[in-house]
């Protein structure tokens, strides 16, 4: 039985449909889930996709982030659930204190919608077990809000505990503090990346297929797990 | 209707790219003597009964200010009325911030 892959959608969630296809690309199932429902229904892992939820009122994600939805997603974190928050849904992730650090406006005040050249920073087990150590990799990104800051000893620490997942390469274009891209949260269940790999799983849409490991290294995971921990794992070290 | 004023700024160490934009385009209106511009949000919560500071402080903690990013301070609007949105004229802010 192939995984269960839960992918929100929020009022004002974009890229909700997109995510659903790149899981089914991938060779999971893609459960639907809506933002006023605290149930999870049993998935093994959750995805926040991208977009506007909320019309970014106030801060992106932060009205999100009270979403009944987001109180079951921060509870089954807490006991290892992978969860993958693209673009807007890494706001939210912010927003929530689940991953370190905000995502503010564009240093240079432009929305910016081009292929971006990332590295992999970190091969970790959960979202990036299916990447080469230092692997470069094109995936879109398109956002007006992306740049990435934290306080230096945020920074420091992310660094120490290989939590920066990507770094944008050719060209920061945000103005992301140290060209970080991706984050993860201390138990590495959990990541939070501004480009959209979703984009890039189909060579007909997209400027690469490199975005679908994201999703066959979650689905990896997931079959590599006992099946008594299906829907509570343990997270990894 | 009594209400408190919630001003939510950008930490003093966060680049503040709109402020920057608004700087940058003041010699054009022949200013040149501004040396810098950061633009904040201002909030106003109304209760239904008396106004609650520590309620407010809460609320400003927990959902309009991104304690990440961003500081706020918050007082008790003296004046306990609505001003139309032609008034632009700012009354003085009596209570002390948070």
């Amino acid at each position: 039985m192939s995984a269960r892959v839960g992918v929100v959608t929020f009022p004002g969630s974009l890229d909700d449909g997109d995510a659903s296809r790149a899981v089914r690309i991938a060779g999971g199932d893609a459960v639907g889930l809506w933002h006023a429902d605290a149930d999870l229904h049993g998935v093994d892992a959750v995805i926040l996709p991208g977009g506007f939820s909320y019309g970014d009122y106030l801060r992106g994600g932060a009205i999100a982030r009270f979403a009944p939805v987001m109180q079951a997603i921060a509870d089954a974190v807490r006991d290892g659930l992978p969860v993958l928050g693209i673009c807007n849904g890494f706001q939210i992730l912010c927003e929530a204190h689940i991953l370190p650090g905000a995502l503010i406006r564009n240093q240079h005040m432009h929305f910016r919608a081009r292929d971006q050249r990332l590295r992999i920073e970190a091969v970790q087990p959960v979202w990036t077990n299916a990447f080469n150590d230092s692997q470069e990799v094109v995936i879109p990104i398109k956002h007006g809000e992306g740049r990435y800051v934290a306080d230096e000893r945020t920074l420091d620490e992310l660094e120490a505990n290989g939590q920066v997942i990507a770094r944008y390469v050719g060209g920061n274009p945000n103005g992301a503090q140290r060209d970080i891209a991706a984050v993860s949260n201390a138990a590495g269940n959990v990541v939070g990346i501004m480009p959209h790999p979703e984009h890039a799983v189909d060579a007909l849409t997209g400027p690469s297929t490199d975005g679908l490991s994201f999703f066959t290294s979650m689905l990896k995971f997931l079959a590599g797990r006992p099946a008594s921990e299906a829907s509570a794992a343990g997270g990894p070290a | 209707m009594a209400r408190v004023v919630v001003d939510v700024m950008l930490k003093p160490e966060i680049l503040d790219p709109q402020g920057q934009a608004v700087a940058n385009a003041l010699p054009r209106l022949g200013v040149n003597d501004v040396t810098s511009v950061r633009i904040g949000r201002r909030i106003e919560i109304e209760f239904a009964g008396e106004p609650d500071l520590d309620r407010a402080r809460e609320i400003a903690d927990k959902l309009l200010a991104n304690p990440v990013i961003e500081d706020f301070a918050l007082h008790l609007d003296a004046t306990g009325t609505v001003k139309p949105a032609s008034d632009s004229q700012e009354s003085e802010p009596a209570e002390a911030p948070a």
